[in-house]
């Protein structure tokens, strides 16, 4: 058996977890279900839902990589872990931090968890994350007035003529039985190589990582100063 | 679009308090063109009650209840679409936080509404100038008008861009605009209406009165010829009230006269 991948995306503070609360409150005790949460120096997410719905639930810190990045290395072994402890669903949180990436992969049920207290652009600024989704989930529309939600469903429909839009007050769960349905009509995860949908801008910079000096002196490998008019290759 | 005009019933089922124990009535019925006031104290649960109507509530928000339309469960369509809601909502909260000009907003609401005639965008902001004192234009910033004025155009888009048949105001009173004329114009178009209120002179005005206590309907109140006598006396008040905010606010003092009338 293998579990069916969901895959939670959306800035910080947008209510993902909020979200996978309603959907574990859903899936319980029916369903078995694993949780894994990626972000890049501090996430409780896991501790939190192991205690409150008893499930097995693992954090991987990103640290100086892309978190993105950090999913796709380490996704494979997260689906052989939730088949392991036999659970029906692996429900993967990412940070959600530059949206120029969308983790989704191809194999996977890809959520957008976007707030409605978000400016109007926002769906534009994060075009990718809700162009490649299989549902945007828009929360916290218990703040907001009806004539705003509406607009910012327009919004969203700028970017993306046909993803399904779900509305949602993620702490009372409103109108979650229309994600709920379409989660129990997964069908289970393929077992052939999974991919990316959306191509990462540079992946991960191998000349970057974890350098954090300010200077092109300090650096070796491409590098470029102030007036050069291209890059330069630097030597050791 | 729904027409504002298209028989439409609203059944509300019983939910729970907010301490889980079952509500005690049977079922709410509003009929077209029924006008109701819900009353309580703050935080009783008014604005939980008609919310649970504008998000047709399934069992799945905080108090438990279940909305109908025509004695059915209600279409998807009218709750995923919202060019097919029947229903405008307009909240306690004033403040917009949508950063576009107050023309581009009713732009992108007439479009999310499937609406082409452009010529609405104009008269939602007549109408919602005709509830505020100081004058909306369409090039401000949404998020830049008072609460007054939000809450204007707000209760302006229900009426003309969203049209719906029925339109639930939370304390229309409070920011300050000119409730009279937004009654009337709510009473001339026939909608089907609730007001959650505070205010004597709107909770008076409708037909009937649903009491709120600890999250739960405590009553349902049909005063008939009852209270004419009463609501006639408020009437008067609120006038006499109304006048003196009107002077008040474009800088007058007031005192009083030997009539007994302000000065
Ligand atoms: N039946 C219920 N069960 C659980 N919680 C409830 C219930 N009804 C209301 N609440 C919660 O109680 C709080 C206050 O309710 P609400 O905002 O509806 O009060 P209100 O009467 O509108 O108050 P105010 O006059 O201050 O606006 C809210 O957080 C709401 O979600
Ligand atoms: N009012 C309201 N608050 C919400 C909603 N969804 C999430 N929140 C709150 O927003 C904050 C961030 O939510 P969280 O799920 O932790 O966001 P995450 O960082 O995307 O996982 C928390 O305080 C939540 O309680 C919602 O629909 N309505
Ligand atoms: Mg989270
Ligand atoms: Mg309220």
């Amino acid at each position: 058996m293998t579990a069916r991948l969901i895959t939670v995306a959306g800035p910080p503070s947008a209510g993902k977890t909020a979200v996978v609360r309603q959907i574990l409150k859903n899936l319980i005790p029916e369903f078995k279900v694993a949780y894994l949460k990626i972000d890049v120096v501090q996430a409780w997410e896991d501790e939190e839902l192991a205690e409150e719905f008893h499930i097995p639930t693992k954090k991987v810190y990103s640290g100086d990589m892309c978190p993105d990045h950090t999913g796709i290395l380490v996704l494979q072994d997260a689906v052989e872990w939730a088949n392991s402890v036999d659970a029906d669903y692996l429900i993967y949180e990412s940070a959600g931090l530059c949206l120029r990436c969308t983790p989704y992969t191809t194999h996977s049920f890809g959520l957008c968890v976007v707030p409605a207290v978000s400016g109007m652009h926002t769906p534009l600024k994060m075009a990718p994350m809700i162009t490649f989704a299989d549902a945007v989930i828009v929360t916290k529309i218990d703040l907001v007035s009806q004539a705003e939600k509406e607009v910012f469903r327009e919004a969203i429909r700028q970017v993306s003529s046909e993803t399904d839009i779900i509305e949602t007050d993620a702490l009372a769960g409103t109108n979650m039985r229309y994600l709920m349905k379409r989660i129990f009509e997964l069908s289970e995860t393929r077992n052939d190589a999974d991919q990316l949908r959306g191509s990462p801008p540079l992946g991960v910079c191998t000349v970057c990582i974890g350098k954090k000096d300010v200077g092109w002196q300090n650096h070796f490998g491409v590098i470029r100063p102030l007036d050069a008019p291209d890059t330069l290759f630097r030597g050791e | 679009m729904t027409s504002s005009n298209s028989i439409l019933s609203i059944t509300v089922l019983p939910g729970k308090s907010k301490n889980g124990t079952a509500e005690n009535f049977s079922e709410i019925i509003l009929s077209p063109g029924d006008v109701l006031s819900i009353v309580g104290a703050t935080g009783s649960g008014k604005t939980a009650f008609i919310n649970d109507i504008e998000v047709l509530a399934q069992g799945d928000t905080v108090t438990g209840r279940i909305i109908l339309v025509n004695g059915q469960n209600p279409p998807d369509d009218f709750i995923r679409d919202p060019s097919k809601k029947p229903i405008a909502m307009i909240t306690q909260n004033t403040k917009c936080l949508a950063d576009l000009t107050v023309h581009e907003f009713l732009e992108m609401h007439l479009r999310s509404r499937k609406i082409s005639d452009i010529s609405l965008l104009e008269k939602t902001i007549q109408t919602a100038n005709k509830f505020t004192g100081e004058k909306i234009a369409a090039g401000m910033r949404i998020c830049s008008l008072s609460g007054g004025q939000t809450r204007s155009l707000f209760i302006a888009d229900a009426v003309i861009i969203s049209n719906t048949p029925i339109i639930l105001l939370d304390e229309l009173e409070n920011a300050g605009i000119f409730k009279e004329k937004v009654i009337e114009e709510l009473r001339q178009l026939r909608k089907t209406t609730i007001f959650v209120t505070h205010d004597p002179y709107v909770a008076l005005l409708t037909d009937r009165r649903i009491v709120m206590e600890n999250g739960t309907v405590k009553c349902i109140l049909e005063p008939g010829d009852l209270e004419k006598d009463v609501l006639f006396r408020i009437s008067e008040i609120d006038k006499e009230l109304s006048a003196m905010r009107e002077r008040i606010r474009g800088g007058e003092l007031l005192f009083e006269n030997k009539g007994g009338t302000s000065v």
